[in-house]
């Protein structure tokens, strides 16, 4: 949100009603359901006995849990590191009018219309050395690629299979940021003589904060959840190379139908994401208001 | 020397398109292929060229079902979105009010629940309620994650409408309502687009709950194709094929969007 002086008016609240009450059904409603089951231990639907902060306990102790944690903020780390830079050079490469425009619009967008569970199975196939493209084609630059049997090559393809997926998103984000900035701006900067990289700099950049903030935090979460790509092309191995947060917790806890520590966990891990979601989003926030706004 | 910069952008944009086409070709080479082909012989195009598998899906109910099924609940779902978070992101980008921090900061929480966590609970709640196995409560269910990020784009680009426009519609007369959908709404019209996009899209690829939710009245495409895995090994031509449709949708949506976010906003029309 922008931090300009606004005029102060409760009324705004009715405005936002509705989106509280649909939220509120599909999220709130649930959500104590799940705080219920994290302090009981539930061994069948009518005997449940009250254990208190003992699954939450025993969760944190879990060394595994440690190892899926730390694998998972390394990806979602890389997945920023790549994505974000790559998806605003390709909105800035991307032509701004004419059919051009439209077709390499909809091609970069294609990727991010498939379902989930179908992007593990392309890559699966189109990774494997003797029927997939990918696969061959590294082998025949004389690369012993398989994302089967080595630990780094399995983490990079999945790291290649997100950024396939998901940089169209950023570049979306951005190439409609772009597209918002007037004329004024880059006819004011093109009488003051500035360099391409000062427009990127002192113009586009700070234009495209707003949905670079979207971009970032929701790659971050949406990478911190990433769930069904891994488990269809991995299954989270070759040993625990692959194996994240939400992958863990569905074989761990759902697997074994075990609801007090699941629930424990389900808590534990949104948590998580929402330390560093507050962290990263109130950090976006400050850089966003030291940055100097060209005024024209 | 802008010629230059020219060709070095095109060839960085073609990359990327080859990079990201090719998966895709693969797969819709898969999908002509049969499934002999695809499992014992690397080919760069179908040597034994065959529409089996798309016959397949338009001709067995539970196969198209699923497609009507997805879009009904998709578009339900795009609908009750907009709607509400249109005026909130209003009242999010134009006013103070108590509160309104921390609300907006809960709204994107819900957008970080990872929906593993949630399966139970919403299998109890719809089950109570009688939903179970309808269109809505898939629609419902996906506005978890569906109306955060609407009220979160549309912010976005309200906030860049400067609120002088505002104002002065105010002043000339103009009521809430007539000003918000005669002036407002169409300067925003690239957000709305952007908005729609992506309501459509994390609702049409999001299975686990759609899964969850449905068994058979409304069993989402992303579903039925998950029987391919478990039935006799892995039918991957008709997998390859169902993908390939499930990409129809989407990419005529967007296809309508384009110029919403290509356009970008109509400012100093007003």
């Amino acid at each position: 949100m922008s931090t300009t002086t606004k005029p102060v008016n409760q009324k705004a609240w009715f405005l936002i009603l509705p989106v509280i009450v649909c939220v509120a059904f599909s999220a709130i409603l649930p959500l104590m359901t799940v705080v219920n089951y994290s302090v009981q231990d539930i061994i069948s639907p009518e005997r449940r006995v009250f254990v208190g902060t003992e699954w939450f306990a025993a969760v944190m102790r879990d060394e595994e849990l440690h190892g899926a944690l730390l694998r998972q903020i390394g990806f979602s780390l890389s997945v920023l590191l790549v994505e974000i830079p790559l998806g605003i050079c390709l909105a800035l490469a991307m032509p701004a009018q004419g059919w051009k425009s439209s077709a390499v619009l909809v091609t970069v967008a294609l990727s991010l219309l498939i379902p989930w569970n179908v992007v593990g199975t392309i890559w699966q196939i189109y990774g494997r050395a003797d029927i997939g493209l990918m696969g061959r084609a590294l082998q025949q630059l004389g690369i012993d690629y398989s994302y089967t049997g080595s630990e780094t090559q399995a983490w990079l393809t999945v790291l290649l299979m997100d950024v396939w997926h998901w940089t169209p998103l950023v570049a979306l984000l951005a190439f409609a940021g772009l597209r918002s900035i007037p004329d004024a701006y880059y006819q004011a900067a093109r009488i003051d003589g500035a360099s391409k990289f000062a427009v990127f700099r002192y113009i586009q950049l700070p234009k495209m904060r707003g949905v670079l903030m979207i971009a970032v935090l929701l790659r971050f979460m949406d990478s911190f959840m990433i769930y069904t790509e891994p488990f269809v092309l991995t299954g989270g191995g070759p040993g625990n190379a692959t194996t994240f947060l939400s992958q863990y917790l569905t074989t761990k806890a759902v697997g074994q139908f075990d609801l007090g520590p699941a629930a424990a966990f389900s808590l534990i891990y949104f948590f998580i994401i929402l330390l560093l979601c507050f962290v990263l989003y109130n950090w976006m926030q400050r850089v966003g208001t030291q940055q100097p706004e060209v005024e024209h | 020397m802008p010629e230059r910069r020219f060709r070095k952008r095109t060839i960085f944009l073609l990359a990327y398109l080859v990079f990201a086409l090719l998966p895709i070709y693969w797969m819709v080479n898969m999908s002509f292929k049969t499934n002999a082909e695809i499992l014992s012989t690397f080919t760069f195009w179908p040597q034994h060229f065959t529409w089996d598998n798309y016959r397949t899906i338009f001709t067995d109910e539970s196969w198209y079902s699923g497609y009507i099924n997805s879009l009904i609940y998709v578009a339900m779902n795009t609908v009750i979105s907009l709607a509400v978070a249109l005026p909130a992101a209003y009242a999010f980008s134009r006013y103070q009010f108590m509160g309104d921090k921390h609300v907006f900061f809960w709204l994107l929480t819900n957008r970080m629940t990872p929906p593993a966590v949630f399966l139970l609970p919403f299998f109890q709640l719809y089950t109570t309620v009688g939903l179970m196995d309808t269109h809505i409560a898939v629609a419902l269910a996906h506005l978890l994650f569906n109306v955060p990020l609407a009220v979160w784009i549309l912010e976005g680009f309200m906030s860049g409408i400067p609120r002088e426009i505002d104002e002065t519609a105010y002043i000339d007369g103009y009521s809430f309502p007539r000003f918000f959908l005669t002036i407002f709404l169409p300067l925003i019209k690239a957000g709305v687009g952007v908005a729609a996009f992506f309501c459509f899209m994390f609702s049409w690829v999001e299975l686990l709950l759609a899964r969850t939710l449905t068994s058979v009245n409304a069993k989402p495409i992303v579903a039925t194709m998950t029987r391919t895995v478990s039935a006799s090994g892995m039918d991957w031509a008709t997998l390859a094929a169902a993908g390939v449709l499930t990409i129809v949708p989407g990419a005529i949506v967007i296809w309508f969007v384009r110029h919403y976010i290509a356009k970008g906003f109509a400012m100093g029309r007003v």
